[in-house]
């Protein structure tokens, strides 16, 4: 137990500092970077919880896919010209004043709530759990989420082709 | 371990992202500041798929909300370099032509 509470402030102090840098940093290709380090951190939690298939689908689709099309925009997205202009707004002070707000709302009720709840943790769920439950409980949303890819996908390309 | 200690990790991802995009103008960095947010839902799925040992209906959740990210990435990153090309500008600040 003492190991993963270890492993948790470990991945969490990294998702922090990354997640701070994302919304802070100068440096566009840098919030990039700093969004795979949260990702993946978020992986590690799920592993930690024993959700092992929902982590390396965390690790192949967000890792392997939107980074790379992140990179990809930013690089089609940028005017070497015109980089040194200043990636923020003048909305600074509002902006943090609306974040820390919110997060003292969520973390007073989530403490009211769940102080003292612990995750006890028999076994790690295994995959067969998971794909029984898609399809056979969530076959139609499975099937839904399936159609509005192909449609994310064909809307794409008819967005960005040149004509 | 404690479920509050993963919540409060969400909750903490979840308000960085917002500050995010409300600061940032930059549609890229905007964008971005929606995955922390997608990726923050995603722990607290998962967290309470845990703490109800057996029952799997959280993390087959994350799962879509995954998906769902990914098809919203990139659609959105198509609109973004669309506006690109109209504009020659990433910049949220110089998207106001239907301004009055």
């Amino acid at each position: 137990m003492v190991a993963q509470n270890v492993v948790f402030g470990v991945l969490a102090a990294a998702m922090a500092v990354s997640a701070i840098g994302i919304v802070r940093t100068k440096n566009i290709m840098h919030a990039a970077l700093f969004l795979v380090v949260v990702q993946a951190g978020g992986a590690g939690q799920f592993i930690l919880l024993g959700a092992e298939f929902v982590a390396w689908v965390q690790v192949l689709v967000y890792i392997g896919a939107v980074i790379v099309l992140f990179l990809f925009g930013i690089m089609l997205t940028r005017d070497p010209m015109t980089a040194e202009e200043s990636l923020d707004n003048d909305l600074k002070w509002p902006g943090a004043a609306a974040a820390l707000l919110l997060a003292g709302l969520l973390a007073t009720v989530l403490i009211d709530a769940f102080e003292k709840e612990e995750i006890e943790l028999v076994a790690p769920t295994y995959t067969r759990a998971i794909t029984n439950s898609i399809f056979r409980s969530y076959i139609i949303p499975f099937e839904i989420v399936g159609l509005l890819l192909l449609a994310a996908l064909i809307g794409a390309v008819v967005l960005a082709r040149r004509d | 371990m404690l479920l509050n200690q993963f919540l409060l990790l969400g909750a903490f991802l979840f308000c960085a992202g917002v500050y995010g995009v409300i600061t940032r103008r930059n549609a890229v960095l905007v964008l971005m500041s929606v995955e922390l947010m997608l990726a923050a839902v995603n722990i607290n799925l998962v967290a309470f798929s845990a703490y109800r040992a057996g029952d799997v209906v959280g993390q087959v959740f994350a799962l879509f909300v995954l998906t769902i990210a990914a098809a919203e990435v990139g659609v959105g990153l198509a609109i973004v370099l669309l506006i690109y090309r109209n504009i020659r500008s990433s910049d949220l600040d110089d998207v106001d032509v239907l301004k009055g």
